[in-house]
């Protein structure tokens, strides 16, 4: 097996073990990144002056016998709406384009205080709105199992990344599925903490009740290391949890007797591709054979999801949006302005891009004088139901079990004039991020045409440390998350 | 319920995005029909439901009121696509 194809927990044994040094894994994963990057186009900036430079001072550590941390020379690529002190951080906006962050997002901290080596910044659709990646304001990314297809939305890049294996692993944000739907799609493992449960710190807002940053990664065990290095505490971010984060690497391979898993009637109804809905009743025949008990359930609210975060989301963003004003940091109109409302306007007309200014605008309309009743406080108490069918869901089971989204990626063009069609590939995912539980997609199986199908494993509040063992348990049956696109 | 063009370009102001004619026409027609799919909101009965803000039950959270150091002002002046003598510079607010 190749070096690069190896999971991040085998490579960092072996750099440990000084099988490999962490210049020659780095080296031979950005020749391949030269190679296939043409290709995918996973990447908005890559660094490899950077990551050498780190490779080769864990190495010395490494030589030198000090101690290292737990991600020691492991490559890491980041969704470039994470922030990183003195590297370009766009959100695959014109707005940001030239935009270099003063300082480390909480997790970009962590991951560097644990020897991972940041190899660079991945494709987004802009602002991290979109399913598809085409909202990229730079290039659009392509599904390493298709090239035609996109690779899901909006870590995209990311998820493309780890799947052709050009990094080891990689973070995303979760608001509406952007980690687990382009896990699902390119076939690896995407992971949502609890909201709270990671720093939101340096992460660029898109809606601030639901974002959440979350793992890529090419199987449940790097899953578990990378949460446990991203987890936890922080001061600079007053929604984060002071909850202890309980050891998810060890804990992983524990097994849970009488396992409840809830099967949710409303996920495997109208508009399931009936490849995804089998490969998904296969996967519960495993969990079966395994011990566990299946329970059917019902989360009648969950058809309204869509509708609550469409309102949610965009009211949240059009008011984190409101910051892009030209003034303090990002794009300003060359043209000259008379008065400064015109210079606002022209410099969020040129710098944003359709999507995002649909959002906006939808956002500015559901919270305007006369519709805030109607729209914005209706959604927020529906929120308020769902939060509660899972409630009840969780009395009777121990987690919840279910496709990560209705169908396979999709064609690149196929739904990107269709603003509502594209919103509804996140009707699985979406329902998680409302309500702020954990959510898992690992690799369950292809559809005929080749495709990549997720399943996944929703967990009660920070619970994470179940859903990543009973994700586990499935891996180990299966090899699903081992196969690999053919890219040569 | 429709949002016509009218709409659109009360809430571009809200927004101060500047729209071409084209962007309103489609703005105006996509939106319509994202409205139209949110209706559905209307089939629950929420009367006594209490609305939801946030995912976590977290209250108030508070710091001690204490001096930090954070950013200088040149390094955060450099990040201004427009700024002179210190200050950020803007077209004209005060007549």
């Amino acid at each position: 097996m190749l070096s690069r194809e190896l999971s991040a927990n085998k490579i960092k044994e072996k750099i440990i073990k000084r099988e490999i040094t962490a210049q020659e894994v780095v080296e031979e994963l950005f020749e391949w990144i030269d190679i296939k990057e043409p290709l995918i186009k996973a990447y908005l900036c890559l660094d490899k002056d950077g990551a050498v430079l780190k490779a080769k001072e864990i190495d010395k550590k490494l030589s030198n016998g000090d101690k290292v941390g737990l991600l020691a020379g492991v490559p890491v690529a980041l969704k470039d709406n994470i922030c990183t002190a003195g590297m370009k951080t766009t959100c695959a906006s014109k707005i940001l384009e030239n935009f270099i962050p003063p300082y480390d997002a909480f997790v970009v901290k962590r991951i560097k205080e644990e020897d991972a080596i940041i190899i660079g910044k991945t494709n987004l659709d802009e602002f991290a709105m979109g399913s598809s990646n085409e909202n990229s304001a730079f290039h659009i990314t392509r599904n390493p199992w298709d090239t035609d297809c996109i690779p899901g939305g909006s870590g995209g890049g990311s998820a493309a990344a780890v799947t052709a294996d050009m990094t080891f692993m990689a973070l995303g944000s979760d608001t509406g599925g952007s980690v687990r739907q382009p896990s699902a799609f390119c076939g690896n493992v995407g992971c949502k903490p609890t909201y709270g449960r990671v720093s939101r710190y340096g992460l660029v807002a898109f809606a601030s009740s639901l974002d959440q940053i979350g793992t890529v990664t090419k199987d449940v065990s790097d899953a578990a290391l990378l949460l446990q290095v991203v987890s936890g505490h922080d001061g600079f971010d007053s929604t984060s949890a002071a909850i202890d984060v309980p050891n998810y690497i060890s804990d992983i391979d524990s097994v849970d007797d009488n396992l409840r898993i809830g099967v949710p009637r409303e996920f495997f109804g109208e508009g399931l591709n009936p490849e995804v809905g089998s490969a998904v009743m296969d996967a519960l025949e495993i969990y079966k054979r395994n011990g566990a008990e299946l329970v059917d359930l019902s989360l009648p609210h969950c058809g309204y999801a869509v509708a609550t975060y469409y309102i949610i989301a965009t009211a949240e963003a059009s008011s984190n949006l409101a910051r892009y004003d030209g003034v303090r940091y990002g794009h300003r109109s060359q043209l000259s302005e008379d008065n400064i409302i015109d210079m606002y306007s022209r410099v969020r007309a040129e710098g944003f891009g359709s999507e995002v200014k649909r959002r906006i605008l939808f956002g500015n309309y559901v919270l305007s004088a006369g519709f805030y009743e109607a729209y914005y406080l209706k959604a927020s108490k529906v929120r308020n139901l769902i939060r509660s069918d899972f409630e009840e869901a969780f009395k009777k089971v121990d987690c919840i079990i279910c496709p990560t989204c209705p169908t396979q990626a999709f064609k690149i063009g196929e739904k990107i004039t269709d603003p509502l069609q594209m919103y509804l590939s996140d009707i699985y995912t979406i329902p998680a991020n409302l309500v702020g539980i954990p959510g898992i997609s690992v690799p369950c199986g292809f559809t005929n045409a080749g495709l990549p199908i997720g399943l996944q494993i929703l967990g009660k509040h920070f619970d994470e440390g179940k859903i990543l063992k009973v994700a586990k348990l499935f891996e180990n049956e299966t090899d699903f998350h081992l196969k690999k696109p053919e890219l040569n | 319920m429709d949002i016509g063009i009218k709409e659109i370009e009360h809430i571009a102001n809200l927004s101060r995005i500047t729209l071409t004619v084209e962007e309103k026409n489609t703005f105006a027609k996509q939106l319509t029909n994202i409205l139209g799919y949110i209706e559905k909101l209307n089939e629950l009965d929420t009367d006594e439901v209490q609305p939801m803000a946030y995912a976590t039950s977290l209250k108030n959270v508070f710091r001690e009121d204490k001096l930090k150091s954070s950013f200088s002002r040149q390094e955060i002046l450099e990040l201004s696509p427009s700024s002179t003598n210190g200050f950020f510079k803007v077209p004209k607010v005060i007549e």
